[in-house]
């Protein structure tokens, strides 16, 4: 197969076209639909083609549909040994995005230990205000006096120097008692009143939220008598039809909105990176359709696919995934129908995978009995996808497995933050946005760890 | 030639069961514990009849070969020497032998062990020194060098190398270490074999037994010139030259002299043979060293322990646990009581450095000093495990296999409520009845009229066997809620 490919990719050179789309399977046919698309100006380089915007249906803003998440920040220690935002790195990812046409930004304060949004501002502080849509949120997840949230409002304005916000958000609805919670963040204390006034005074552009969790939440704020400028949701190939338990399929939250005419805000369009560290196999697929594309522009491609979405977000840390990013929406080049189903299987067969849903959001953290929750789920995950998670002693690769797993787990995780050590107080739960029951998980994993040490799998 | 062998032979045993306490794999152990086992004390403590019998017919054989070859303190004496060597040639001279000061010290060493005062035969024993300077002082170096290469190996995504913590065990037993490793240097590089000749009781005893060896090397008084050589290339200090005698209750067989002599005259040779050569005279003069005596010094070093104060924002601080204060100490799997540990324990710290669970170390308590103590702050004694079981040559640890170990109780676990976190912190927890590998831990409501209340652990003390998972697991630091409670016999259940 590997030859095949490679004979197609010289054979593509020579026609000067820079990458295939391979949407049937054998060469001369889907040559010529690439000459096609070609044509119509699909090539995808970095900083070759144009970025795509999308045009807000009620107030025009052209946003790209790229979008930065401010989340994921490159961090580096201080002489403390505390983790601290790198500023330095920061400027530079907002200089090369804002040159290569992104323009919507998106933090909240509760991100990165609360150091997203000052970070975020002093890059931005370096660039004229009406180059960029600036995104934050309310994330009165800790209180919900009236006083202390107007607080947590101001002090954005503050932290990202700016006197108005483009863009923002009730933080993540949907969580916790459902509509009760919502009731009590945003209503019984006056608080979405207060916003509708910032954004009566234009201190707030558009108003929106962002939503995880119940869909009673989704369906009784949309249907509100409110006017929502834009809502933020989670899209991607694999929650557009098999979303995880607690969460709602995207197909019906983009058709929801599409109704309405409410534009899209796209999260985790890769869970976390987990559609781009995936199972060999997994990967072998995706990449034998377009050799030269990476993982995860499939994801990107499908996120971006839908009319409706304004923006994807991407939490970029590293200049790679930037470029990256940015190859695959200069400009956006749309899925084709067989494409779509392709992702569709891809997703059924992800599925299969006893992968945990953990995106790293780090919002169970800090677990108060010192527990590194994003680390044990994430080891495991890419245990599975390395194929160390043996399922019992009679597995062929059984010896290897158990040490790379039990050697790995040690490097990754301290041995006082391991699983064995969490308390299943359970008061990480109500914080995940993927609604995982991390007490569960985490015990789960502690007794294959044990069966693994114990050799009794 | 027979040198070189006997060179190679020390070599190989000395490199091995200096392995013994660097490898924390447990690899060579299953391959060369054995070479711990043929040690004479701990064979002696184990009342291991075929190896004692076996070290006495060797050393009527061939003299003490046991010191030169598979004692691994003799041989570092030795390779000690070697750098005295180097620095003067020919160093040593003949001395007369201190058969008192010998003897006076084998009767410490019997009274000790008869009467139960364990510290000084673990002092006077010289494979246990040699254990606690293979395990105090080269096997840091060791891991860390292992360190290193797992640094390296981690980088390379490779799991061929893992990393190990490096934590100081006990500090007395540190400080008695390097206090031994630095009166041996000073003694082995000025004058060779002292230690063997004047303090160690094993030396005393097949000292004794070599005189009457049947292998001997025997000076030829038709090719003897009187050079002397001989005599100043002796590490044991028992040539007499002049008079053309050798000291065979000192002599180790290294067979050195052998090679020095140029004129052929020494030869290892059985007793039928030197009969028909020059019987010693009595020694007239001979000068001695004087010789150092010194004690261990006692500090008191309790331990270091080094604050992890991992500020990442994102994690929440974890002091660490401080050893509970038990009413009995624990004592290992298979050492059957408290007893029997201390009687037969020689605190050489073979199992103290195979522990891969952070358990055992050395204990400061006086009457137990340096012998293994076991406590939960750092891990506990996993069931899969009996590494200790399996390396301890004096039947202090007696072999238990996996099975024996689940149903043996060595203490028990006793519950704290002021410290639980189901009381402090008001949230619900459970991690000791989940880990505990015996089901001897259950969750009730804490209110018998409110089946929903917060559950608190219970102990059914008969079906618990001290292992100690619940009190490493036990969020509440740095005193965990629940701890273990030693037994002083241990019990089947």
């Amino acid at each position: 197969m590997n030859t095949n490919e490679m004979g197609r990719r010289s054979f593509l050179k020579k026609l000067g076209v820079a990458t295939a789309v391979v949407s049937g399977a054998s060469s001369l046919s889907s040559c010529s639909s690439d000459n096609k698309q070609a044509a119509s100006g699909t090539q995808s380089k970095a900083g070759q083609g144009e970025m795509t915007y999308r045009v807000h249906p009620t107030n025009g803003d052209k946003v790209s549909i790229l979008g930065y998440g401010c989340m994921r920040w490159p961090m580096k220690k201080n002489d403390q040994g505390k983790d601290i935002v790198d500023q330095e790195k920061v400027n530079e990812l907002i200089d090369y995005a804002l040159a290569h046409g992104v323009n919507y930004i998106d933090t909240a304060p509760v991100y990165l230990q609360g150091q997203s949004e000052a970070a975020t501002g002093i890059a931005l502080k370096r660039h004229p205000r009406d180059k960029f849509f600036i995104a934050t949120k309310m994330s009165n997840f800790g209180t919900t006096d009236f006083d202390e949230c107007v607080k947590i409002y101001k002090n954005s304005l503050e932290k990202l120097q700016v006197d108005y916000i483009d863009y923002y958000l009730l933080h993540s609805i949907g969580g916790g008692k459902g509509i009760e919670t919502f009731n009590e963040r945003f209503i019984n204390n006056g608080l979405l009143d207060f916003l509708l006034k910032e954004r009566e005074a234009g201190r707030i552009r558009n108003l929106g939220w962002s939503f995880h969790g119940d869909v009673k939440v989704f369906d009784h704020v949309l249907a509100m008598d409110v006017k929502w400028d834009f809502v933020q949701i989670q899209l991607n190939y694999v929650d557009w039809r098999h979303a995880s338990r607690g969460n709602v399929n995207a197909e019906y939250l983009q058709a929801e909105l599409d109704k309405k005419g409410v534009p899209s805000v796209i999260m985790e369009p890769l869970l976390g990176g987990r559609l781009s560290k995936m199972a060999d196999h997994l990967v072998a697929r995706l990449k034998q359709r377009r050799p030269e594309d990476s993982v995860a522009s499939w994801a990107f491609r499908f996120a971006g696919h839908h009319k409706g979405v304004l923006t994807v977000l991407s939490g970029m840390t590293y200049k790679e995934h930037l470029e990256d990013n940015l190859r695959t929406y200069s400009p956006l080049e749309p899925l084709t129908d067989d494409e779509l189903a392709f992702l569709e299987d891809t997703a059924v067969l992800y599925k299969n995978y006893p992968i945990v849903d953990c995106n790293d959001c780090k919002y169970c953290m800090p677990c108060p009995y010192g527990i590194d929750i994003p680390g044990i789920l994430l080891h495991y995950n890419k245990c599975v996808n390395e194929g160390n998670v043996p399922k019992s002693s009679q597995d062929a690769n059984y010896r290897e497995a158990r040490r790379a797993y039990l050697v790995s787990y040690d490097r990754t995780v301290e041995r006082l933050r391991q699983a064995d050590h969490c308390t299943g107080c359970g008061q990480c739960n109500e914080h995940c946005p993927q609604r995982i029951n991390i007490p569960k998980e985490i015990e789960r994993i502690d007794k294959f760890i044990e069966q693994l040490k114990q050799e009794t799998l | 030639m027979t040198s070189k062998i006997r060179k190679i032979l020390a070599g190989i045993f000395f490199t091995l069961i200096t392995l013994l306490f660097l490898d924390f794999t447990g690899t060579i152990h299953a391959w060369f514990g054995w070479m711990a086992k043929i040690q004479f004390l701990p064979a002696v403590l184990a009342l291991n009849l075929v190896v004692v019998v076996g070290l006495i017919v060797l050393t009527l054989l061939m003299g003490r070969i046991y010191c030169s070859v598979i004692c691994p303190l003799g041989v570092l004496q030795d390779i000690m020497g070697w750098f005295g060597k180097k620095a003067k040639k020919n160093r040593y001279r003949y001395s007369k032998p201190l058969n008192i000061l010998r003897y006076i010290m084998l009767g410490v060493l019997v009274v000790a062990l008869v009467a139960g005062v364990a510290p000084l035969a673990a002092l006077l024993a010289p494979y246990s020194a040699f254990g606690r300077i293979a395990g105090n002082l080269f096997a840091p170096i060791y891991q860390w060098g292992n360190n290193l290469l797992a640094m390296i190996a981690e980088s390379m995504d490779s799991y061929a190398f893992y990393s190990v913590d490096v934590w100081l065990k006990g500090g007395i037993t540190l400080i008695v270490a390097i206090v031994t490793f630095v009166v041996l240097f000073v003694l082995a590089y000025r004058n060779g074999r002292t230690y063997c000749n004047t303090i160690c009781p094993v030396g005393t005893v097949l000292g004794f037994l070599s005189r009457f060896s049947y292998l001997k090397p025997v000076i030829d008084t038709g090719k003897c010139n009187g050079c002397g050589l001989c005599a100043r290339n002796c590490k044991a200090s028992c040539i007499d030259s002049k008079n053309h005698a050798i000291d065979y209750s000192r002599c180790v067989v290294c067979l050195d002299c052998i090679d020095k002599c140029k004129q052929g005259a020494i030869k290892y040779v059985p007793r039928t043979k030197a009969a028909a050569q020059t019987a010693p005279k009595k020694d007239a003069d001979g000068s001695r060293r004087a010789f150092l005596a010194t004690t261990a010094l006692m500090a008191t070093a309790g331990y270091a322990h080094e604050k992890k104060q991992k500020m990442d924002g994102g994690f929440a601080t974890i002091i660490d646990k401080e050893i509970p204060r038990r009413k009995t100490p624990i004592t290992p799997f298979g050492s059957l009581s408290a007893k029997n540990l201390a009687q037969h324990c020689t605190a050489c710290q073979l199992c103290v450095q195979v522990c891969p669970n952070q358990v055992l170390r050395p204990s400061g308590d006086f009457m137990k000093l340096m012998q293994p103590e076991v406590s939960y702050e750092r891990g506990y004694c996993r069931p899969e495990c009996t590494k200790c079981s399996e390396v301890c040559p004096t039947g202090a640890i007696k072999p238990i296999t996996k099975e024996e170990k689940s149903s043996t109780q060595i203490g028990h676990a006793v519950w704290r409520r002021c410290n639980c976190i189901v009381h402090s912190d008001k949230v619900e927890c459970g991690n000791c009845a989940r880990h505990c590998p015996t089901n001897a831990i259950q969750m009730v409501p804490q209110n018998p009229n409110d089946p929903k209340s917060l559950k608190i652990p219970v102990i059914n003390t008969e079906r618990c066997i001290g292992c100690g998972a619940c009190e490493y697991v036990c969020p509440a630091r740095p005193f965990s809620a629940i701890h273990v409670e030693g037994h002083e016999v241990h019990r089947e259940i």
